[in-house]
């Protein structure tokens, strides 16, 4: 028997705090709570005020007393944040009226700040239906707060990894960031599967194909495509990592940004206009083994990603 | 939807000194529990909003068992439950209480 070699400690910091929590299976309330500073976290209209929905009660259906939505500031890396956090899980995260404002107000007040950095957690299939144009209006809202919030100079960064994904107008939000940060499960898109299905038929796209949706809508293909900035493992500690890379990392916000964005834009879809499967991008990217990239486990992806291509910081 | 309210007198004060807690998400089957410490040390008082109607005699058996078995005097819980089985409520009842009871950090 050889005698055991002493070894080191590994960190364990990580599993005491809890942040190896998976972000897909956390509530919006656990996701804020281990993504910060513990204890930083203030609250803004905290569901002590009950500022509920005025307009679920007119179709008998149940509120929730933060409307499914988490907003307020505190501390990550001892540096202050503002933070939104959209409950997936109470009517798919989706925007209403009281949602939507307080969502609104808080970019509001980062731009009167102006230094302090907002992190957005979207999870979210879009408009609320039963308050359709109040949650329409609320969108529209939303990203003239956020643009005007990134004029003032601050940088704006939404985290994306929820079951309900980032669909509707939380798809348009989300294009309108500095820089997204998403893992394998966190889909970005507008329209999401079915609606689609159901507008163009189901030879333009099989929502039944659970394959397709996720190599289309999901996060490593929106990080191969240049959708999201940023990949991240599915764990709190992993998430909180890629916002501190972000935050340091996304570019200010002018017409130069906006015009290399456009470049950015219009160059992708000179080079992949033509692929009718997100493997068939991939491929032309000079991913030798494109089929095999659903599957690569997350730090694997992660490193075919950036050599494939890594996020210019020049557009958005 | 329906609204139900029960008082209790409360068998012991609720430990600890935080003034507010939640768990549990409005989703099909599950309930959110709101618990505020704003009742005399003596009364607990449990009001519910509920989207399954009829149930009122379930939730009385269910409101008094957690009474009788926790230390809730001071607690006021709010629910909003999307149609939640007795044990789930039973459970974020318990985890609420729970919350409430940890030191603020």
């Amino acid at each position: 028997m050889s005698i055991p070699k002493k070894c080191e400690m590994p960190d364990m910091s990580h599993v005491a705090s809890g942040r190896s929590v998976g972000w897909y299976e956390a509530s919006a309330r656990q996701r804020v709570r281990l993504l910060l500073d513990a204890g930083s976290f203030e609250e803004f209209i905290g569901p002590e005020q009950r500022e509920i929905s005025p307009h679920l009660k007119v179709f008998d259906l149940p509120t929730q007393f933060d409307d499914g939505i988490v907003v307020g500031r505190g501390r990550i890396a001892g540096a202050p944040v503002f933070l939104a956090a959209q409950e997936g899980r109470f009517m798919g995260g989706a925007f209403g009226e009281v949602h939507g404002a307080k969502l609104t107000g808080l970019l509001r007040a980062a731009r009167d700040i102006k230094s302090v950095p907002v992190l957005i957690l979207f999870d979210t299939g879009g408009v609320r239906l039963q308050e359709a144009n109040a949650g329409e209006l609320a969108i529209a809202e939303i990203m003239r707060a956020l643009v005007e919030a990134r004029m003032a100079g601050v940088k704006v960064i939404g985290l994306i990894g929820g079951r309900a994904g980032c669909y509707g107008g939380g798809g348009l939000i989300a294009g309108c960031c500095s820089a997204l940060a998403v893992s394998e499960q966190g889909r970005i898109s507008v329209s999401g599967p079915e609606v689609i299905e159901t507008n163009r038929g189901v030879e333009e796209f099989d929502s039944r194909d659970r394959a397709l949706v996720w190599r289309t809508m999901g996060g490593k293909h929106r990080r191969l495509l240049g959708g999201a900035d940023a990949f991240s493992d599915d764990t709190i500690q992993s998430f909180r990592d890629t916002a501190l890379q972000l935050i340091e990392s996304a570019p200010a916000f002018g017409a130069g940004v906006l015009k290399a964005e456009q470049a950015r834009l219009e160059e992708r879809l000179q080079r992949f206009g033509a692929c009718a499967d997100a493997i068939d991008i991939w491929s032309a990217e000079g991913v030798s083994d494109a089929q095999a990239v659903p599957a690569l486990p997350a730090e694997q992806f992660i490193a075919l990603a950036d050599k494939v291509w890594r996020p210019r910081h020049d557009a958005r | 939807m329906e609204t139900l309210s029960y008082r209790h007198k409360a068998q012991e004060r609720a430990a600890g000194s935080k003034s507010l807690a939640i768990i549990g998400v409005v989703a099909s089957g599950n309930l959110e529990v709101m618990v505020e410490r704003v009742l005399p040390d003596t009364e607990c008082q449990v009001d519910i909003n509920t989207a399954a109607e009829g149930f009122a005699a379930v939730w009385e058996a269910v409101v008094a068992d957690f009474v009788e078995r926790r230390s809730t005097g001071g607690l006021k819980l709010s629910i909003n439950d999307g149609g939640a089985r007795p044990d789930t409520v039973a459970l974020r009842l318990a985890q609420a209480v729970r919350l409430i009871e940890e030191d603020e950090r």
